[in-house]
Formats: structure tokens, C-alpha cells, sequence
């Protein structure tokens, strides 16, 4: 059946995808929508963007993620950042990806939250259309190859890279991605940290984090974590305790995905808060001595 | 073509042409309770499904040709993504796919030398079971506004008769499921209610879950659902002559099963 030939109407975006859509093609979203309605993806090819404006655009800054027994945290804090101004307070920069995986993103915000947008739909999108989840691998395949068409938008300061984290329904494990911007994809072991205050974070946690964590002592530890970023960072925000803005703290296990809400949130910002009251640099680690002074 | 025929003789002829294929398969039934939309038809396949979803509060059932309503299918999901990716998710109504896919039967029955031999039903669950849209959809592409309950494919007026005996507003899951299967009974030509599981595709969308809200039923779920469909339809299809008194007599027991279904419900 000769479907290119069928003219069915326009619709908003014209005849071209109405007959778009009856033809057997793929199951990915993205490519669906590059193939028809280019225009739709996010990103800036073919644009000309001087450095001077992409540093002006809001920024978001530190997501932090640890695996815990069973699962796995993502955490984000709530500023974006344009130049030296705060451009929002209240920025959500950690999402649902899919029933088990979340993701993070640091960098451009406008871009960032389009991709996260079109991720989330591509992952239904598959879902749907093939009856069954893509594995957690071929979800964080699927997030490089988006990373990587962001390239010309990267060379051009419109950076935007994500951090990917889900529950491994196979072998029951919580798992964490990383992405650069030409879309390398490397898995994380343990715990990992992108954005601004991304350094001060992942030193934080390294001293924090141990194996086989429980869920509320990894949570706690990625609030810390957070907490020590925004105290070296000037882009990363701290729990906002008067305006009752906490980190945004979501976990996936095999329950699926969970957002805390702003009330748990805030239980774990207090804590963090008032044992900072007590100790301005957080918990120490303890030293082992060292052997010559054993006996 | 070398012959003439007459543009009434070629719609007709299509027409018959589509209507023979869609009875050769066996039908399907779309019914409301009292939280959601139920879906049944049989399906002895598990892979290859009648019933699907379409977006967060819209699914769709179809009979006919598998691979012609599996491309509308596909080109459902596709439109939906779209309008939703490009404005927003409460944007996608079941209201404007029902149109899209009336043009879209409309223009091939007309352009295309073979229409497709398929009957679809787009359902949307609302707030309320007011407001609730079932829309059937049939190969020539006219669009029937449904309320309660309808059933598709060869015999849908014979199951259709069934049902409007055995609907009522706000039923039960398990009511709706005795009401469905009962319908689809009447197409076996005789009152066999022992459909097993195996051979049913059984599909809801629930009214009070967040973001997708459609759900297949099966294994040991759908088992019960059908054990406890079959014990309260056992008694209705024998006297009809007093429905409202039976309705009087079937309502004290789905009230407990209802409860106890909707912590199952919500945890899966």
C-alpha cells in the first residue's frame, strides 16, 4: 500500500506527517521527530550563538546521585544561574525518566529541560510502541545519542550534560551514567556528581558515602553533599530554609520511581542544617592511625 | 480500468468488502464502571494485542485485520506523542485522535483500491464517569459518540443487545467484567461464561491513578476478577425479567470486593 501516496488533511504541522504516521518505521521518538519534524528538537543548529549571550543564559548547577542498597538517590539543588545574577530559586532540575530510572541535568537550563522533555517521551514512545521498557543500558544509550546531537549547540556554549540513574530491574541493582558532551557514556561506579560545585560535592560524598548504604543514610549523605557544594560555590544554592525550597531528592528502586515530597525533603535540609549549626564544615571522617603507633 | 462502475456500485462493493472481513474476527466490548473504563475482547495471543494504550488517560481497542489496526495503532501513538511533545500532555484529547483517525479511515476508504477492515474504539477516562469519551470509529471512517458501553466487530449488535441488559451506571469491576463477558458469550451462539483467562485480553484504565492511567489485567489477578465475574453473572442472565431487583440483591456484595480490590489496585 502505497502510503506516501495517501493525502489525508493538514494537521498542524502539515500533510507530510499525517501520512508520516501510518508508515512502519522506527520506535525511537527522536528519530521519528527528525525525520518529519525537525524543527521540534531542542537545540540550536543552524544558529549562530555568541559566547557573550550562552554564559548570560540561566545555568543550573550541582545534581549529585549515590547507589544505595537496592536502589539508587538522585538529588539537585534549586538555583539556576545567569551570569552573576540567581535566575530562579526554585529551578527543578532533577527528574522521572520512566517508572524506574531519573535523571539530572547541568548547564544550559532551557535546553536541558527540552531534552529531558524529549526523553521521557521517548522512552513511552518505545514503550508503547514495542509493548515492553527498554533495558536501563539501552536508556542511557539512547540519552548519549541525544547528548551528542546537543554537540553544535555545545561548541557554541549552550552546554548541557545529564546524569542518568535507575534501578536494574535484571540484576536488581541501582545504576548511575555519566555523559560528556560528544556522548561518551560511562557508568558510575558508587556515586557521582555533575554541575558547578560538582568538585566540593563529590569530595563531600567520597568521605560520606559507604556500600551498601541504606536509602535514608544515602539520602542524607547526598544532602550533605549538596550542602558542602553550595558552601564553596557561588552558583550552587543551599536549602533555603525561610522560603521552605529544599533540594529536589527522588530515589528508584524496585518500587519504582519516588520524589520525596517537600516535607520529607525538608525533614533531611533541617537535619543537614542543624548539625552544620553545630559543626560549619559537617561530619568528619574518622582518621585510622597510623600503624607505627599501633603498640 | 478499462471498465466503468459506477461510484455507488465502488463504495458499496468496498463496503461489503470491509464489513465481511471485520466479521470473520471475533468482536470486542468497551464498557464504564464505576472507576474506569474496562476493555475485553478475546485474544488468545499474548504478544499480539487487541487492547493498547495511547496516551496517559486514552486507550484504544480494535478488531479486524491485525496489521492495518496495528498501523493506526502505531499512528495513534505517534500523534499523540507529537501534539503532546509540542503543546502539553493535558493537550491530547481522545476527542481530536477520534478525528484524526475518522479523516484518516475516511481518505483511504475513499483514495485507496482496499479499504482497511477494522473497527476501533478510542476511549478517554475523565474526572468523573460523566465525563468519560468512547468513540467507535468505524473502516469508512464515520465516528459514533458512545456512552456506557460498546461493542465492535462482526456481531456487535447481538453483543450490544446483551450488554444494554446488563449495564447499569456505576457498576463494579467485577459487574462490568460479568456484563462483558456475557455479551461476548452471545456471540458463541449459546451462554458459555467459561471463557478461560488464558484466552481473554483484559485491559483498564483507572480514573484515580496519576500520569498513565491504563493497565493490563492478568495472571492471577484477572483469575479472580474472572472467579468473582462469574459467580455474580452466574445468577443474571437467567431472569431478566427482574433486573431491579436483582440489582437490589447484587449490591451488597461488590461493595466489600470493590474495597478490598482498591489497595490491590493502587500497590500494583
Amino acid at each position: 500500500m502505497g502510503k506516501e501516496g495517501i493525502l489525508l488533511g493538514t494537521d498542524s504541522i502539515g500533510r507530510l506527517l499525517t501520512a508520516a504516521y501510518l508508515t512502519a518505521g522506527t520506535s525511537s521518538f527522536s528519530e521519528f521527530l527528525a525525520s518529519t519534524a525537525p524543527a521540534l528538537l531542542p537545540g540550536a543548529d543552524g544558529l549562530s550563538v555568541p559566547n557573550s549571550l550562552a554564559s548570560q543564559l540561566p545555568h543550573g548547577t550541582t545534581i549529585v546521585s549515590a547507589a544505595f542498597n537496592g536502589g539508587v538517590v538522585m538529588a539537585g539543588d534549586r538555583r539556576a544561574t545567569a551570569g552573576n545574577m540567581i535566575s530562579q530559586r526554585d529551578i527543578e532540575k532533577v527528574f522521572r525518566s520512566d517508572e524506574f530510572s531519573c535523571i539530572g541535568i547541568a548547564g544550559v537550563a532551557g535546553i536541558g529541560i527540552d531534552l529531558v522533555k524529549l526523553f521521557q517521551v521517548e522512552l513511552e514512545h518505545y514503550e508503547k510502541l514495542e509493548g515492553r521498557a527498554l533495558s536501563l543500558e539501552g536508556k542511557a544509550n539512547r540519552l548519549a545519542g541525544m547528548v551528542r546531537a546537543n554537540l553544535g549547540g555545545a561548541m557554541q556554549g549552550l552546554v548541557v550534560v545529564p546524569v542518568f540513574a535507575g534501578y536494574d530491574t535484571d540484576e536488581g541493582v541501582g545504576r548511575i551514567f555519566s555523559f560528556d558532551v560528544a556522548g561518551g557514556r560511562y557508568e558510575e561506579q558508587r556515586y557521582h556528581s555533575i554541575g558547578s560545585g560538582s568538585v566540593f560535592a563529590r569530595g563531600a560524598l567520597k568521605k560520606l558515602y559507604a556500600d551498601s548504604m541504606e536509602p535514608a543514610a544515602a539520602i542524607l549523605a547526598s544532602m550533605h553533599a549538596l550542602y558542602d557544594a553550595a558552601d564553596d560555590d557561588a552558583a550552587t544554592g543551599g536549602p533555603d530554609m525561610t522560603r521552605r525550597i529544599y533540594p529536589i531528592i527522588a530515589t528508584v528502586t524496585a518500587d519504582g520511581f519516588r520524589r520525596l515530597p517537600d516535607e520529607e525533603a525538608g525533614t533531611y535540609a533541617e537535619a543537614v542544617v542543624a548539625d552544620r549549626m553545630r559543626e560549619p564544615d559537617g561530619p568528619t571522617s574518622p582518621l585510622r592511625p597510623p600503624p607505627g603507633e599501633i603498640g | 480500468m478499462p471498465f466503468y462502475v459506477s461510484p455507488e456500485q465502488a463504495m458499496k462493493d468496498k463496503a461489503d468488502y470491509a464489513r465481511k472481513g471485520i466479521a470473520r474476527g471475533r468482536s470486542g466490548v468497551v464498557i464504564q464502571y464505576d472507576a474506569g473504563i474496562l476493555f475485553v475482547a478475546p485474544n488468545p495471543s499474548r504478544a499480539l494485542h487487541k487492547i493498547s494504550e495511547i496516551y496517559d488517560r486514552i486507550a484504544f481497542a480494535a478488531v479486524g485485520r491485525y496489521n492495518e489496526y496495528e498501523t493506526l495503532r502505531k499512528a495513534g501513538v505517534r500523534y499523540a506523542d507529537v501534539t503532546g511533545y509540542q503543546y502539553d500532555r493535558q493537550d491530547v484529547t481522545a476527542r481530536g485522535l477520534a478525528n484524526w483517525y475518522a479523516q484518516t479511515l475516511g481518505s483511504i476508504f475513499t483514495d485507496q483500491l482496499k479499504p482497511f477492515e477494522v473497527e476501533i474504539v478510542v476511549a478517554e477516562v475523565a474526572e468523573a464517569p460523566a465525563e468519560d469519551q468512547i468513540y467507535r470509529i468505524t473502516f469508512d471512517g464515520s465516528v459514533n459518540d458512545e456512552h456506557g458501553y460498546v461493542a465492535m466487530g462482526g456481531r456487535a449488535e447481538a453483543i450490544a443487545t446483551v450488554l444494554k441488559e446488563h449495564y447499569q451506571d456505576n457498576m463494579t469491576l467485577t459487574s462490568a467484567l460479568a456484563a462483558a463477558i456475557a455479551g461476548l458469550a452471545a456471540q458463541a451462539n449459546g451462554d458459555r461464561m467459561d471463557i478461560a483467562a488464558s484466552q481473554l485480553e483484559v485491559a483498564v484504565l483507572e480514573r484515580s491513578r496519576d500520569h498513565r492511567t491504563f493497565r493490563r489485567l492478568t495472571g492471577a489477578r484477572l483469575e479472580n476478577l474472572l472467579a468473582e465475574a462469574r459467580s455474580a453473572g452466574q445468577s443474571t442472565p437467567a431472569e431478566t425479567s427482574a433486573p431491579s431487583s436483582q440489582d437490589g440483591q447484587q449490591a451488597p456484595p461488590p461493595d466489600p470486593s470493590s474495597s478490598s480490590d482498591q489497595p490491590e489496585t493502587s500497590g500494583k
